[in-house]
């Protein structure tokens, strides 16, 4: 008989919001969200630490979170893309993809925000060029990433005045 | 996707990460940034039991420059060297860094775990022989300091032992009148590059070189130092002709595979041009010139 898995008792910070729960080691922190707290809005897409789909912060830097256990995160700080609306209004990024069309099927959108908030905490003024390589990350199948970019550019200019 | 189910443990210190490894065997692996390991446990093509996690040790994280000598701690990760003054100071470490897959990758990823995975492909090791590098490793029987040149074995494998890991990474800084350049051509920012070429020469006058280092990545089981691509160019005068030699030696040295990233004789013929573009940059960086190089992709 193999050993028992010891559970792993973790306390983390999810949108502001504190949880204590035992997981298995094995549990990805994207499976921890989703399944355990209910935030679906994190994808999983390639599962393989390509696509970018289940990006989100943790304790401020974007990391696909099929690719962190969720022991890792233990006393972190956790923000996912729920966490991007305060009192009922949508964030500016959220804003700025809806009014630029920066998403058609939107299963990617929850890690482009994600990627994109990183971005603009550390360079409010982003490039054209610097967009493009800070969401080099993240797929998306469906806009060509245009109207992506775009977004992003009239995000900063929203968030920065 | 679930890796096997493994006991997780958390080093407080490498000196106990060290004895977990001597007590939980063969079938134990460090987990620094995870970026490697974790994609190869969900895959089931590594099995692990035993997971030690190196993430809680505090103070690991850090890029120290002292008397030309720059030391990066185990878990220093590759978002910290791209953003570090030492990679300001010597471009070949930021064309590296600032290339390595995705923002979140290097979020995440460690220089130390990089060299220690030993993944043929990775570019840490190809970029960092091209200067003085030496790995310092902690084990049961305290530390050694390994040249990287000694470091990498074979694929996936390294000097290190069971219980032995690696603790500091040190690079000594290249003189003023040294230039260095890498460059890595891949298909999208999240894979691993087709071939990569780390150019380093020191320059006696404007076109003299003194010392050169040449290295190669993706192109065979190992990192490949092209010894006789830099003896083209050692203590010669850099001109067309001469770069082409030290670019033919390093097709020469090249020992790619065909697989889905291109066939061995697109790949030596791409460590051509690599080598000689990043020969070129790095010539013209010691001039104060700004150059762009790095990680080319769509």
């Amino acid at each position: 008989m193999p050993e028992a898995i010891q559970p792993v008792r973790i306390s983390l910070a999810v949108n502001g919001k504190r949880h204590s729960l035992e997981v298995e080691p094995r549990l990805l922190l994207v499976d921890l969200l989703r399944n355990e707290l209910s935030l679906t809005g994190t994808h999983v897409g390639c599962d393989t630490t390509y696509c970018g789909a289940c990006t989100v912060l943790l304790n401020g830097a974007a990391v696909k979170s099929c690719t962190v256990f969720a022991v890792q995160a233990d006393q972190g700080e956790v923000l996912t893309v729920e966490g991007l609306e305060k009192d009922g209004k949508l964030h500016p990024l959220q804003e700025a993809f809806a009014q630029h069309h920066g998403l058609q099927c939107g299963y990617c959108t929850p890690g482009m925000l994600m990627s994109s908030l990183q971005l603009l905490s550390k360079n409010p003024r982003p490039t054209q060029k610097e967009i493009r390589k800070a969401i080099s990350g993240n797929c998306c199948r469906c806009t060509g990433y245009q109207n992506i970019v775009k977004a992003i550019r009239a995000a900063a200019d929203v968030m920065a005045s | 996707m679930y890796p096997r189910p493994f006991q997780y443990h958390r080093a407080g210190s490498l000196e106990e990460a060290v004895r977990m490894l001597e007590q939980t065997g063969d079938e134990a692996r460090l987990l620094a940034g995870g970026q490697s390991l974790i994609p190869l446990m969900k895959l089931r093509l590594t099995s692990v039991r035993h997971l030690i996690d190196l993430n809680f040790i505090p103070g690991l994280s850090y890029t120290r420059e002292e008397n030309g000598v720059i030391r990066f701690g185990a878990l220093t990760r590759h978002a910290e060297i791209e953003a570090a003054a030492a990679a300001q100071k010597i471009p070949i470490l930021y064309d590296c860094a600032a290339g390595i897959a995705d923002v979140q990758v290097r979020n995440r990823g460690t220089l130390g775990g990089s060299l220690a995975e030993a993944d043929p492909s990775g570019d840490w090791a190809p970029c960092l022989l091209t200067l003085s590098t030496e790995v310092v490793c902690l084990g049961p029987q305290g530390e050694r300091v390994v040249p990287l040149a000694e470091f990498i074995t074979d694929a996936y494998t390294t000097v290190l032992g069971p219980a032995e890991l690696v603790r500091e990474v040190v690079v000594r800084r290249p003189g003023p009148m040294s230039g260095g350049a890498y460059l890595a051509l891949k298909r999208a920012a999240p894979v691993y590059a087709t071939a990569s070429a780390a150019v380093q020469l020191t320059l006696a006058d404007h076109d003299t070189c003194l010392d050169a280092g040449i290295a190669l990545g993706a192109i065979g089981l190992t990192p490949i130092k092209a010894a006789e691509a830099e003896a083209e160019l050692r203590g010669k005068q850099v001109t067309g002709k001469s770069l082409e030699a030290a670019a033919q030696a390093a097709m020469a040295a090249a020992d790619p595979q065909s697989d889905k990233r291109g066939s061995a004789a697109y790949k030596r013929a791409l460590v051509g041009v690599l080598v000689r573009r990043a020969a070129e940059i790095a010539l013209r960086r010691p001039r104060g010139e700004a150059v762009e190089a790095g990680h080319i992709y769509a």
